[in-house]
């Protein structure tokens, strides 16, 4: 196994290698077949990997390979560690990598890096693979930085468009915000528990439980709000979303498969894997709860006011991302990961559908000039149709299940504020189905409102661009319906997944399970199903029925929409007091600290000190054998008086 | 400890003195009234017409050397040869071995013409 | 002692490299004397084939279990072999710049291979010497081939000069050596290292009898720090790296110092162990000494030579600092060190070499000015190199620094830690240096590289070895703990 392991994990590295610097001599053709093979070799694997784990209950792989440094006590390893858990993710991230890749293939076409962008992807699958596999937090810091890299490339991939560089400079930063939060937590693990191996660490949990730190503050709380920084960098959550909008600008697959699929799902993942620890925590927990419930319903309104086609996906999995979250915080660990992974299926779809529209429209990306593209494009139309009903949790489709299962374990939670998150999280079923509808209905229904030209060459996408969509509409609606009962109930998770016998919400989630059948008509009665209904009707009435009453709204509550509009803030909040209070201090220390006290007391003050001394030495080495004889033997002596007369040397005592 | 050297010290003493005391006794004891005669040339003697450093050939230092290279040899077979008949055959081969080396070293110098004069 | 005359012949595998390097030795010079000009470099390729020869010999030695022959004098362990065979292997990279740099300037001649040859055979006994005197004798085999070594070139002043200073100032610190040696056998009575352990393990080292012992190890710690070229006595190190030929100051500047570091072994970690609070005070003042001195007086050179030279007497102070940790896995440290120093300095010497060409010597700092223009490829070889020697992760460089300022730490010494980092980012000055005119600078000469590609290809992997040692450290640092 450990060979099919390994496999696994470096096939789409070679593939990245070959492409990165043997691309141009390659040529594309080459390039795309060494890539997809990469990553074909590694899903296929990898659903070998979940049939002999998840399906067959095979035995947990934990197991160093390779052992990069070792000193003292601190060993540094490449390991991995392959539970059912990671089985799931190496499914999810494989097979999206893989459609990603085909649709590449398509969407990519007429783009000068071609093979440069096949290499990142590549990469990304690779790093991200390493990420699941971990079994250490070292490996597991080596990959989160090293999807967060890609991700910094990739969104900056056409670099010569100014906003694009802007938006990865903003990512890199911001997840640089969350990775300080990450290592500062990895470096707590490591002097409390002397290790960085997942198992040891979890073993030993009890002998730190009862240790404080920062006049009695739980260490195991300060570690896990540390490590749950870190993961609201990756995954999004505010106050560090602010990145992921802005992400948009790279390509739409990677848009697809970093900004939806994988990447941002780093940090639930990483949750999960940390569940063992977040159990002892419940101030953790809460916070988690809470970012995680403002993320989901304050994103998803600002999805409402949204007119890119894709920055309304993106606050849609801004949103999604914050349900994830809420999840985590009630303990119900596997409902996250469920709804992680049907989020992945029909996220990737919903970005790929987009791109799809978006090639076609010539990089047009204003939903108010789209419409009616029904009829032009069936394909798209049809699987975004299923992306969108799984999206909003039309009873039968896989999002459905998972945020079902969401809002329950938050109605059955004990924890504080939970009956606050509960109503948040009911009303982001309504938004939800309000701006999806509303960008599905802008785009594929009503009038045409594009001008003659683009309307004119507007045609269905190519195959490699329609196949992925099909092959994800399928996973869409069905995956769901399929997994919810051995995922959630019957222990796909167990060995995975902890959670302390006072957290019920999973227990009484088993209790009202009705099983996949009986969840549709049970639905009907409950309010988050009407809550979506009236986000769809609402949609269509302001889209098509009664277009003009949006504009109504819109000028009556100017107030609220300008505060939509201008995204509650966040970014010039950052711009005016990060942005430009570092900016002032940077010149003031620039002013003060750098030219006057450093440069000019401190660089060049010591430059000159030093050169100083070394003036002052350099005359020492005359070139005169006689004088560097004399210096040898003068040596000697002033050494043996001092060990002559230094310490309680027996002659001197006479 | 240092005590045992005490002999040595003595002996140094004596060897200075007697080395040292009779020039100082003769020096001191005897007449010293030179005049031009008494340090000119004496009867069959010149006058020194170089400086008595004068420099040698290269080629007489580098025989030199050779020569003490081969005296060394010399030095070094004869408590060799003394013991023989008790190292036996080890001897012998270790002997041939450093004997052979300095073949080796004598083919050198000879083959890069060390040897020839001119 | 009854078996004095006899000899056991049975033991003799244990020297097979030794004995096998000797005879090659008389093979190379004996053929190279009837070899006709055209067929001079039938030298070169036999010195590299006896060299891979006597490496695989070595090679076969290690995992041996420990045997000591010649009446305890000489010692095989897996220090001996590992040493041995990383000697050999850099003595065989150092042969392929080496043959490049004898093309350009005229000077190749066989007495250069033979030479080398003898001074590795003097290192192999140093590494495996387990007596006073085979100790001795091996580091005079090493050193008078050295000194001829740089004297080699005769017609330039500057070489004959260095090779005077190197054989003045050697013979003196060789007097020191021996006179330790000798308090060390008149206050022991024996000069095998095995009973020196003993007696030193012994005796109260408080004692008034005992201090001879001291004093003794005083001068036996000089002779070694000279050899090191550690400050005070670093004074012929400048001098005799600018003087000599690049080529000779490219060898006298790496292999030497593992056999210097391996008599360092043999006599104070093995012999004088009990006395490692006494010698470790030393090393702790000569470490300091020697990085500051190294990174303070290298910011003034302009010879590139000169440079490397007190950037060696830093490194040096580096490798020390592992001694004076008094642990096992401080001394690994500083053996890891001394793998990567030379690794670097290797490289470095490598790529001076490299720019050389009939008539010019490349040998200033300025030399380098606009070489990621006329060579990217081999500027980015220097860079990686002197990233490297700055302590620059992911480089090798800084694994060696980390790990060994990592024991200093944890054997109590921070203050040491704190001065040797300080004086490391002064030492980075420099070598960023060296980048900048390579990089920010343009020629003023015309830059060809004529080297043959055998140079090219040795020096590439030498250069890229130092960025995936430096990703893949584990290896070398398991191996460097493994030797003690």
């Amino acid at each position: 196994m450990e060979q099919i392991y390994l496999t696994i994990a470096l096939a789409p590295l070679v593939g990245a290698i070959f492409a990165g610097f043997f691309g141009s001599l390659l040529g594309r053709m080459a390039t795309t077949v060494i890539t997809i093979a990469g990553v074909l070799i590694s899903t296929v694997l990898s659903f070998y990997v979940f049939n002999h784990h998840v399906l067959e209950g095979g035995e947990v792989f934990n197991q160093n390979l390779y052992t990069w440094m070792q000193i003292g006590e601190l060993n540094v390893s490449v390991g991995f560690l392959i539970d059912n858990l990671t089985a799931i993710m190496l499914v999810v991230v494989s097979f999206v990598s893989l459609m990603v890749h085909i649709y590449t293939i398509g969407y990519m076409h007429d783009d000068a890096g071609y093979t440069k962008f096949f290499s990142y992807i590549s990469l990304f699958t690779f790093s991200m693979f390493m990420l699941v596999m971990s079994n250490n937090f070292m490996q597991l810091f080596f990959g989160w930085e090293a999807v967060g890299l890609v991700s910094y490339l990739l969104i900056g991939f056409w670099h010569h468009k100014e906003s694009a560089v802007e938006a990865n400079l903003k990512a890199f930063l911001v997840n640089r915000v969350g990775d300080f939060g990450f290592l500062l937590g990895i470096a707590l693990v490591l002097m409390y528990f002397g290790s960085l191996d997942y198992v040891e660490v979890f073993a030993s949990l009890g002998n730190v439980t009862g240790v404080t730190m920062l006049d009695g503050t739980s260490v195991i709380t300060v570690i896990c709000i540390l490590l749950f920084i870190g993961a609201m960098g990756k995954s999004a959550q505010v106050p560090l979303h602010v990145w992921l909008p802005g992400s948009m600008e790279g390509p739409t697959p990677i848009s697809a498969l970093i900004h939806a699929a994988t990447m941002v799902t780093a940090g639930i993942f990483m949750v999960s894997r940390m569940s063992p620890m977040f159990e002892l925590s419940e101030t953790a927990l809460i916070v988690v709860m809470v970012v995680g419930a403002i993320t989901a319903l304050f994103m998803g309104l600002l999805g409402i006011v949204q007119n890119d086609i894709k920055k309304v996906v993106a606050y849609s999995t801004l949103s999604q991302l914050g349900y994830m979250t809420v999840a985590l915080g009630v303990s119900a660990y596997s409902v996250a990961i469920f709804h992680l992974m049907t989020h992945a299926f029909f996220k990737a779809l919903l970005f790929l559908a987009a791109g799809s529209v978006i090639v076609a429209l010539h990089h047009k990306q204003d939903i108010r000039e789209m419409g009616g593209l029904r009829k032009k494009m069936p394909i798209t139309y049809w699987t975004s149709l299923v992306g969108t009903l799984a999206l909003i949790g039309f009873p039968g489709f896989a999002g459905f299940y998972s945020k079902d299962m969401i809002i329950e374990a938050v109605h059955f939670s004990q924890l504080p504020f939970s009956d606050w998150v509960y109503v948040a999280v009911v009303i982001g079923v309504f938004i939800t189905a309000f701006y999806s509808l509303r960008m599905f209905f802008l785009v594929f229904h009503g009038e045409s409102r594009m001008d003659e030209h683009t309307a004119s060459h507007v045609k269905e996408s190519s195959i490699s661009i329609t196949l992925p969509l099909v092959a994800l509409a399928i996973p869409s609606a069905l995956i769901g319906y399929l997994t919810i009962d051995p995922m959630l109930f019957n222990g796909w998770l167990d060995n995975a997944i902890t959670v302390a016998a006072n957290h019920t919400s999973m227990a009484s989630l088993e209790a009202n399970f009705h099983g996949a059948n009986g969840m549709i008509p049970h639905a009907l009665q409950t309010l988050p199903f009407w809550m979506m209904v009236g986000g769809i009707a609402s949609a269509w009435v302001l889209t098509l029925y009664r277009s003009q009453w949006a504009d109504w709204i819109q000028k009556k509550f100017h107030r609220s929409n300008y505060v939509l509009e201008s995204l509650y803030g966040f970014d010039r909040f950052n711009d005016i007091v990060f942005v430009g209070g570092i900016k002032k201090l940077g010149n003031f220390l620039w002013k003060v600290s750098d030219s006057g006290l450093i440069d000019k007391i401190l660089v060049n003050g010591s430059a000159r000190f030093v050169g100083f001394i070394a003036s002052m030495v350099r005359p020492i080495q005359t070139g005169y054998v006689y004088h560097y004889a004399f210096f040898m033997i003068v040596s000697l002596l002033i050494i043996l008086t001092w060990v002559l007369f230094a310490g309680d040397n027996p002659l001197l005592e006479l | 400890m240092l005590e045992n050297y005490l002999p040595i010290v003595v002996f140094i003493m004596l060897g200075l003195g007697f080395g040292a005391g009779p020039m100082l006794i003769g020096y001191l004891l005897g007449p010293s009234k030179p005049d031009e005669e008494k340090n000119s040339q004496f009867e069959c003697g010149f006058p020194a017409f170089d400086d008595s450093r004068m420099y040698f050939n290269v080629r007489y230092y580098l025989v030199a050397i050779l020569f003490i290279l081969f005296d060394l040899e010399v030095a070094f077979v004869f408590p060799w040869a003394v013991v023989q008949s008790q190292l036996g055959w080890f001897g012998f081969i270790a002997i041939s071995i450093f004997l052979f080396l300095l073949v080796v070293g004598f083919i050198f110098e000879w083959k890069h013409g060390a040897l020839e004069w001119e | 002692m009854n078996n004095m005359y006899t000899f056991d012949t049975s033991t003799l595998w244990a020297a097979l490299p030794e004995i096998f390097l000797l005879s090659a030795i008389v093979v190379v010079l004996l053929l190279d004397l009837f070899l006709t000009k055209p067929f001079k470099q039938a030298t070169y390729y036999l010195t590299q084939i006896s060299l891979f020869i006597t490496g695989v010999m070595a090679f076969n030695l290690i995992d041996q279990p420990q045997t000591i022959i010649f009446s305890g004098s000489f010692i095989l362990d897996n220090m001996a072999s590992v040493f041995k065979v990383f000697m050999i292997g850099s003595t065989m990279v150092a042969m392929v710049y080496t043959r490049h740099y004898l093309i350009q300037h005229a000077l190749f001649r066989g007495e250069y291979f033979v030479l080398v040859l003898l001074s590795v055979l003097g290192m192999m006994v140093m590494v495996s010497g387990y007596s006073l005197l085979t100790l001795y004798l091996g580091l005079e085999i090493l050193s008078l081939s050295l000194y001829t070594l740089i004297a080699i070139a005769r017609e330039r002043a500057g070489a004959v000069e260095a090779a005077l200073k190197y054989f003045v100032l050697g013979a003196i610190a060789s007097g020191l050596l021996l006179y330790g040696m000798s308090m060390i056998y008149g206050i022991s009575g024996s000069i095998n290292i095995t009973d020196i352990a003993n007696f030193a393990a012994n005796a109260d080292l408080a004692s008034r009898e005992t201090l001879i012992l001291n004093f003794g190890l005083v001068f036996l710690v000089i002779g070694i720090a000279f050899k090191l070229g550690a400050v005070p006595f670093h004074m012929w190190v400048p001098d005799v790296y600018q003087g000599a030929p690049t080529s000779v100051t490219l060898f006298l500047s790496t292999v030497p110092k593992v056999a210097a570091v391996a008599m360092l072994v043999r006599i104070l970690v093995d012999g004088l162990g009990a006395m490692h609070a006494y010698w470790a005070d030393l090393f702790m003042v000569l470490a300091v000494l020697s990085i500051a001195l190294g990174s303070v007086v290298a910011l003034m050179q302009t010879n590139i030579k000169r440079l490397l030279a007190y950037s060696t007497i830093s490194h040096v102070g580096f490798i020390m600092l592992g001694f004076v940790t008094g642990v096992i896995s401080g001394y690994g440290a500083a053996v890891f060190y001394v793998f990567v120093y030379i690794l670097m300095s290797l490289a470095a010497f490598g790529i001076v070499i490299l720019l050389n060409k009939k008539g010019f010597e490349a040998d200033q700092i300025s030399d380098f000015k606009g070489l990621s223009k006329h060579s990217p490829w081999f500027a980015l070889m220097m860079l990686v190199v002197m990233l490297s020697m700055a302590g620059v992760p992911p480089f090798i460089g800084f694994y060696a620094k980390f790990f060994i300022l990592q024991q200093v730490i944890s054997a109590g010494f921070v203050t040491l830690a704190v001065v040797a980092v300080v004086f490391a980012v002064i030492s980075a000055y420099y070598y960023l240096q060296i980048i900048k005119s390579m990089y920010f600078e343009e020629s003023d000469k015309d830059i060809t590289i004529v080297a043959p590609m055998d140079m090219q290809l040795v020096l590439s992997i030498n250069a890229v070895l130092i960025l995936v040692v430096g990703i893949f450290p584990d290896f070398w640092i398991k191996l460097s703990l493994s030797l003690f």
